[in-house]
């Protein structure tokens, strides 16, 4: 049986360097970005120096994701079960294509055209707002920065912030163009705004009929799903409507409820920096005369099980979606979330999207990266990135051993001269031979262009001209 | 084959025929070593840091710390059981949702609500609601721009293993730290979107 790859916004159509290339020409971008990237770095280290046991509670969290991970099948019928008997609706996809048209159908099936939206990783990666509004169905992303990002007309470029690209001012902008409903006067302070957002979006969270999330826990045992938020968006989406419909990958179960313990400390100090965030809601199926009533919770495949046959790689599955890997990336630092083509973008994003549609889809992205170790270091379920980055590059070789290519007709060439000990002296003293007049106009040992394919190196590192004798020779000279 | 046999099916063969699942180190923090008055010191330091207002009070002053807390609020929304001695002293129109629940336009049209909880988290500065008594349905909590909530010493819990093991996981949880805040402008932690931008915490001491 064959593993079929995810669908959905998980790859571009340019190579990870080509993307780059446009988004290190925007020094408002990457000026935006190193400020806020600082910022909720020395945030989060302040809060996690305050725990005493952390190592111990990120070595839970990466027991515990394993666990799951070996234990998926019983663990999902487990939770279907459970949410089952009280009393939600429990659907299953393949992929985003089919995720999006369940999820249609339940929100057709109510007789509403607009829906509210919590934000959500899930219904962002099988591209959910613009399958609704194919149906004619509008969704109102409720969370700040998915607001901003949806009023630009824009992509997100963080998991946690998806305006993290945008400035006040900026953003000031954009709701005084396109808000349609923005105060007169609006200014650049962030109090002002988010005053205009709670404003805009007031009347809909009231009068809202059917509400979509995402999740960032299930539980198994007692079938209950967990949202973290900062805002009270959340909490309007998951109490006010009569419907919720929960969009959930089925990587993120957790056996147990006691198993919150771990990540209510790991999750919110790791992605905004706080102890803990300002709201947390948990929701087990209906509840009568509380929160909505009809209740559907959508588990969705879309490439996960093919990451899961990867024993390297399958820890990718283990994310709880944090981004402090984003944050201390010095790549992502100064390319942006857009670089990277996908809603996961970051240190995570160039191991799970490429294991999500297969390497073919996304060869560049395991190479995005200085394998530094900064992601690993403060992932709080111990995800080990650069092992699994440096697996993936193989996986990209791999992918093309069959076809011609520079590289490998050098190394050919190599060789064939290095495999013969005279013959490598000879090409040695013809290299010097070739380059000594070079040496002399240039008045250094370095070149900084050479021609293409070679200005594949030239091109971000100087070129050593040979040395004057090899150490053979030096050796019988001095001898 | 249906999507849920073809999506359990995948996953099997993806794991292969004997997958490991590892023993789980559970060596963090587990009990409380705060006893109870540091723990609600603790509790106060990191309700004020995020930016709740907190009174503390004796178990005979909650009245009083209540009405204070209201000041200049003339309707107020509260859950059926709200014990009468926490409004003895509030001058205002106290509205009760139930039998009959109050409509959301009833619910917006309030100057506050008032509350108890089920447990708080010194550590985290957070407290949880359940649906409990004194408490009421999760709505109540969330479009009144005010919340007061009172909170017994003996509800408070120190860290976050020993606040959770206190609750019932089937029932509707609510964990608020602070009021309603964004950090999406520039990563920055801004007070008051959606959920109340209000918090008062009243926290009852032992007598």
């Amino acid at each position: 049986m064959t593993l079929p790859h995810g669908t959905g916004h998980l790859a571009g159509s340019r190579p990870f360097p080509a993307a780059a290339h446009v988004e290190l020409g925007k020094p408002q971008l990457r000026a935006n970005l190193h400020k806020a990237t600082h910022t909720i770095r020395n945030k989060r280290a302040r809060v996690v120096e305050e725990l005493p046991d952390w190592e111990q509670l990120r070595l839970a969290g990466s027991a515990i994701k394993a666990n799951v991970m070996a234990r998926l099948p019983e663990l999902l019928v487990e939770f279907e079960a459970a949410a089952t008997a009280a009393g939600a609706v429990v659907h299953w996809a393949r992929d985003a294509a089919e995720a999006c048209e369940v999820v249609t159908r339940l929100v057709r099936e109510t007789g509403t055209d607009e829906v509210v939206k919590v934000k959500s990783m899930a219904t962002q990666e099988i591209e959910l707002n613009q399958a609704l509004e194919r149906a004619g169905i509008s969704a109102t992303e409720t969370d700040l920065a998915e607001l901003i990002v949806q009023l630009a007309d824009d992509e997100p470029s963080h998991i946690l912030v998806p305006a993290i690209h945008y400035n006040r001012s900026q953003i000031r902008d954009i709701f005084t163009e396109r808000m349609g409903d923005a105060p007169a006067g609006l200014t650049d302070e962030p109090r002002v705004l988010a005053e205009a957002a709670r404003l805009h979006l007031r009347r809909k969270f009231l009068s809202s009929k059917v509400a979509i999330s995402g999740a960032n826990f299930a539980i198994a045992e007692t079938g209950t799903l967990v949202v973290l938020e900062s805002e009270g968006n959340g909490r309007m989406c998951l109490t006010l409507p009569e419907t919720l419909i929960s969009v959930v990958g089925v990587e993120k179960l957790l056996p147990s409820f006691s198993d919150l313990e771990v990540f209510l400390q790991l999750l919110p100090r790791s992605s905004t920096g706080e102890r803990m965030n300002p709201y947390t809601s948990t929701w087990t199926g209906v509840t009568a005369g509380d929160g909505p009533q009809n209740v559907h919770i959508v588990l969705v495949d879309n490439g996960r099980s093919a990451t899961l046959a990867d024993e390297v790689g399958r820890q990718a599955l283990h994310c709880i979606r944090c981004s402090a890997c984003l944050n201390v990336c010095p790549v992502y630092e100064r390319v942006g979330g857009h670089a990277y083509q996908s809603v996961y973008p970051g240190p995570i994003g160039a191991i799970l999207s490429p294991q999500m549609t297969g390497i073919e889809a996304n060869k560049t992205l395991p190479f995005a990266s200085t394998l530094c170790g900064a992601c690993y270091d403060v992932c709080p379920v111990r995800i080990n990135i650069p092992e699994v980055l440096v697996h993936l590059r193989q996986a990209a070789v791999d992918s093309r051993r069959d076809k011609p290519s520079a590289e490998r007709t050098a190394m050919k060439a190599m060789a064939w001269v290095m495999g013969d000990r005279r013959r490598y002296a000879r090409a040695l003293r013809a290299a010097r031979r070739g380059t000594v007049p070079l040496e002399r106009v240039l008045r250094r040992r370095t070149v900084r262009h050479l021609p293409w394919p070679m200005s594949a190196w030239t091109a971000s590192r100087d070129a050593p001209l040979p040395a004057p004798e090899s150490f053979r020779d030096w050796w019988r000279r001095t001898r | 084959m249906n999507a849920r046999e073809e999506i359990l099916n995948r996953l099997r063969t993806a794991l292969g025929p004997a997958p490991t699942a590892p023993r789980v180190p559970r060596e963090y923090r587990v009990d409380d070593a705060l006893d109870g008055p540091a723990r609600i010191d603790l509790l106060v330091d990191r309700l004020v840091d995020y930016k709740a207002e907190v009174t503390r009070c004796r178990p005979d002053e909650v009245a009083a710390s209540v009405a204070t807390a209201l000041a200049g609020v003339t309707r107020l929304v509260a859950p059926a059981e709200t014990p009468e001695s926490w409004l003895s002293a509030y001058p205002g129109k106290v509205v009760t949702d139930g039998p009959q629940p109050l409509s959301v336009a009833e619910l917006d049209g309030a100057g506050a609500v008032l509350t108890g909880c089920a447990v708080a988290i010194a550590e985290t500065g957070t407290i949880v609601l359940d649906g409990g008594p004194a408490q009421g349905r999760r709505a109540l909590t969330l479009v009144p721009d005010h919340h007061v909530c009172v909170v017994t010493s003996d509800q408070v819990a120190g860290g976050v293993p020993a606040g959770l093991r206190r609750l019932t996981p089937t029932r509707p949880l609510t964990f608020i730290s602070g009021p309603s805040a964004t950090s999406d402008i520039e990563l920055n932690r801004v007070e008051g979107v959606h959920g109340p931008r209000r918090l008062h915490v009243i926290v009852v001491e032992p007598g």
